[in-house]
C-alpha cells in the first residue's frame, strides 16, 4: 500500500486481518486497511472478489467471520456504525411510487439531515431540479442512481460506502460523483468505494485497496 | 451531525407506508373481496340452511379473515426488501424493532381493519345470531393484531427467499391455530350462552404477550433474512 499524506489525521475506520467466508467459502481477506478522515479510498477488484461483501461487513449488515473492524479506534458495533455511515448499495433503496423528493424527505426522516443541506437542496446538487415530483419510477437508472447519490449526500454521517458509484451514469455523472467525493473529503469526511476499474477518477488518483478473490484462506491479499 | 429522533424517524416511516398503500389503494380491496368471497362459498358447498350456517358462522368469519390476512401478509416486507429499503432501514441509527413495529401497526390499519368493518356483512351472510356479533367482533379485535404480529416474524424469516408463499403459509398457520381456537371458541361459547370472557382474556394476554416480543424476533429475524 502506498504510504499516504493524511496519517497525521485520526484512523475514522481500521480494518485488521479481516476475512469474511460464506458456508466456509472465503469470499475476501484477511485484509488490513486504515482510512482516515478526508481520505477517499477505490476499492478494486474483479468481478467476485468480494467488494460488495466487503462493503456490507464494514456497513454491519454481515457479521466478519474473523478480523476486526475499528470505528474511531473502538471495536465497532452496528448501533455505533450506523450512526456515521451511510451505504449506497446495489439497489438504490427508493420507493417507485414515491417521488424524488418524498423518497429523500422519508431518508432524512429516517436517518437525520446533514446541517445545511435539504432533500430539494440534495435533490438539486445532483443535477435533477425538475423531477423532484416525477414518480421514481419513471426515472432511468442512471437518475435513480442520481437520488439515491443525493440521499448519501443527506445523512449526517462522517464515512460513505457506496458499491459501484459510476455505474449507469453518463460522464456528466462521474463527474458529479467526483465532485461530490472530493466535497466530502474536504470538510473531514471519507469514502470508501468500489468499482471493477473501468471507470478512472477524473480528478487526483486515490489510494486503492486491491481486492483478489481468495481462494486459499490464509492467504495475504 | 446528528441523527433525528426515533420519533421523527416512525412518523416518516408510517407517513411514507400510508402514502405508499394510498397509491395503490386498489390493491387495498383485495383482501376483502377475497374474504367475501370464501364466505359466499359456503352457502355453496353446505346447502342454505339458515339453521346450519347459523351453527358454523362464526368460525367461518374467523377462517376467512386469517386466510386473508395471510395472503396479505407477504406484502409485509417483500416491497422493502426488493428495492433495497430494508437495508437502510436496518442501517438506520434508531432501534429496528421499533421501526418494524410501525410498519407491522400500519399494515394492521390498512389490511386488517377494514376486514374486521366488513365482518358484521359476512357474519349476516352466514346468519350468526345479532347476539354473537359483539363478541364475535371483541375476538376479532384481539386476535387480528395478534396474527399480523406472528405473521410478521415468519415474513421476516422468509423474506429472503424466493417464492416462499407456500412455505410462509406452512410456517405461519399452525401457529395462528391457539388463535383460531380461543377466538372462534369464545363465539362459539358465546352462541351456546356459556361464559366466554376466558378465551377473549387469554387472546388478549397474547396479543400483549405478542406487541413486546414479536417486532424484537421480527428484528433478529431480518438481520438473519439480509446477511
Amino acid at each position: 500500500m502506498p504510504e499516504i499524506d493524511v496519517h497525521d489525521r485520526p484512523a475514522l475506520l481500521e480494518a485488521r486481518r479481516l476475512a469474511y467466508a460464506r458456508n466456509d467459502e472465503p469470499i475476501f481477506g484477511p485484509l488490513d486497511f486504515v482510512l482516515h478522515a478526508g481520505e477517499v479510498v477505490l476499492i478494486e477488484g474483479d468481478n467476485g472478489a468480494g467488494k460488495t461483501t466487503l462493503l456490507r461487513v464494514l456497513s454491519g449488515l454481515l457479521e466478519p467471520t474473523s478480523g476486526d473492524v475499528l470505528l474511531d479506534g473502538e471495536p465497532l458495533t452496528l448501533s455505533k456504525l450506523s450512526h456515521q455511515v451511510a451505504l449506497l448499495g446495489h439497489q438504490p433503496g427508493l420507493k417507485g411510487d414515491l417521488t424524488a423528493l418524498e423518497n429523500l424527505r422519508f431518508a432524512a426522516g429516517l436517518g437525520g439531515l446533514r446541517a445545511g443541506i435539504s432533500p430539494a437542496t440534495a435533490l438539486a446538487g445532483v443535477g435533477l431540479e425538475g423531477f423532484a415530483d416525477v414518480p421514481t419510477r419513471q426515472l432511468s437508472a442512471g437518475q435513480k442512481k442520481r437520488v439515491a447519490l443525493a440521499r448519501v449526500l443527506l445523512a449526517p454521517v462522517g464515512l460513505w460506502l457506496l458499491d459501484e458509484p459510476y455505474a449507469n451514469l453518463d460522464l456528466e455523472g462521474i463527474k458529479l460523483v467526483n465532485r461530490l467525493l472530493e466535497l466530502h473529503a474536504r470538510r473531514g469526511g471519507a469514502a470508501l468505494i468500489t468499482s471493477h476499474g473501468a471507470y478512472a477518477f477524473t480528478s487526483g488518483t486515490p489510494r486503492r485497496i486491491p481486492l483478489r478473490a481468495t481462494h486459499a484462506p490464509g492467504a495475504s491479499p | 451531525m446528528k441523527p433525528g429522533s426515533t420519533f421523527a424517524a416512525c412518523t416518516a416511516l408510517v407517513r411514507r407506508d400510508f402514502t405508499l398503500i394510498w397509491r395503490r389503494r386498489g390493491d387495498a380491496l383485495n383482501p376483502i373481496l377475497f374474504a367475501l368471497i370464501v364466505v359466499a362459498l359456503f352457502p355453496f358447498a353446505l346447502g342454505p340452511e339458515p339453521e346450519n350456517l347459523r351453527r358454523i358462522a362464526a368460525g367461518i368469519v374467523f377462517v376467512a379473515l386469517l386466510l386473508s390476512g395471510l395472503l396479505a401478509l407477504d406484502t409485509l416486507f417483500r416491497g422493502d426488501y426488493e428495492d433495497g429499503s430494508l437495508e437502510q432501514l436496518v442501517l438506520s441509527p434508531h432501534p429496528l424493532a421499533l421501526l418494524l413495529a410501525c410498519k407491522v401497526a400500519v399494515h394492521w390499519l390498512t389490511t386488517a381493519l377494514p376486514l374486521l368493518v366488513v365482518a358484521p356483512l359476512l357474519a349476516e351472510m352466514l346468519n350468526l345470531p345479532h347476539g354473537v356479533l359483539p363478541v364475535l367482533l371483541t375476538a376479532l379485535a384481539l386476535a387480528t393484531p395478534l396474527l399480523s404480529l406472528i405473521g410478521a416474524v415468519c415474513v421476516a424469516l422468509t423474506v429472503g427467499m424466493r417464492r416462499s408463499g407456500m412455505l410462509l403459509a406452512l410456517l405461519v398457520l399452525p401457529l395462528y391455530v391457539p388463535v383460531l381456537i380461543f377466538g372462534a371458541g369464545a363465539c362459539n361459547a358465546a352462541q351456546a350462552g356459556l361464559a366466554y370472557l376466558a378465551p377473549l382474556l387469554w387472546l388478549g394476554a397474547g396479543l400483549v404477550l405478542a406487541v413486546v416480543l414479536a417486532p424484537l424476533a421480527c428484528a433478529a429475524a431480518l438481520k438473519i433474512s439480509l446477511s
